[in-house]
């Protein structure tokens, strides 16, 4: 699916890179931990995370995360922001918790990633 | 050889964690390095100027590209590790509660660096530092 559908399946808000939104998507990880997110995920992968700080945009930009969203209506922080914006990532930002966000994206038709 | 850079790495400064790795992968970028090897020696990178943000004195980042492969190799002045095979399993972390809530300290990291690199080898002395190097084939 698309960027921009995801952000309507998940009613989230853009916080950068909106001209991105037709961006295709197959796979998701959720975690708060970078470390587990660098050890799991291989190939285009949308990340939800509750984690605001620039650590999680830096994660995305060396994984080549084509999309990052921010759960629970957190605001990333500012530096984080400046970052995905600098990078050219899309961040959006959903009202949703985690666990709800990953199920609406699975029913929506987002699947996990294959672990190795 | 083509690219031979070093770049110092500060000890516990969260907000630059980072900023070493992405200027390595711009290098790999402006030289067509495939993505599957570029994400690959990004995590690694990554992973290892974390770890020596988090748990070193500080120290440095040396990264190669010649024709045939990249070498990255981190070395610290620090704690050095007392015991390399724990270290090595994945889940076994010292990291503090302050780095956990930065998203690190999963005990995740050396195994990673291991399984993305072609060739891994990690020596360390404790009360002076560690030395760890990757090659991946291009």
């Amino acid at each position: 699916m698309t960027i921009q559908e995801i952000a309507t399946v998940l009613d989230a808000k853009w916080l950068s890179c909106p001209e991105e939104g037709q961006r295709e998507i197959s796979t998701a990880f959720a975690s708060d931990m970078m470390s587990d997110v660098l050890a799991c995920v291989t190939e285009d992968t949308l990340l939800l995370t509750g984690l605001v700080n620039s650590q999680s945009v830096r994660t995305c930009e060396m994984l080549d995360v084509p999309c990052v969203v921010f759960v629970r209506d957190k605001e990333p922080l500012g530096d984080a922001l400046a970052l995905a914006r600098e990078i050219g990532l899309p961040a959006l930002k959903t009202p949703y918790t985690m666990f709800e966000a990953c199920a609406r994206l699975y029913m929506a038709g987002l699947r996990p990633v294959e672990l190795g | 050889m083509i690219i031979k850079e070093t770049y110092p790495v500060k000890a516990d400064d969260m907000t630059c964690a980072g900023d070493v790795s992405a200027r390595i992968k711009r290098h790999m970028k402006r030289l067509g390095i495939p993505s599957s090897i570029m994400r690959r020696v990004s995590v690694c990178t990554y992973e290892a100027e974390i770890n020596l943000v988090i748990h070193s004195d500080g120290g440095q980042i040396d990264f190669e590209i010649s024709e045939d492969r990249i070498l990255v190799r981190a070395r610290d002045v620090g704690p050095g590790i007392p015991d390399i095979d724990k270290a090595m399993t994945e889940g076994w972390s010292t990291a503090s509660n302050e780095v956990r809530n930065m998203g690190f300290g999963a005990g995740m990291g050396l195994p990673n660096m291991k399984r993305n690199a072609d060739d891994f080898h990690i020596s360390s002395v404790v009360g002076e530092g560690t030395d760890i190097s990757m090659i991946f084939n291009i």
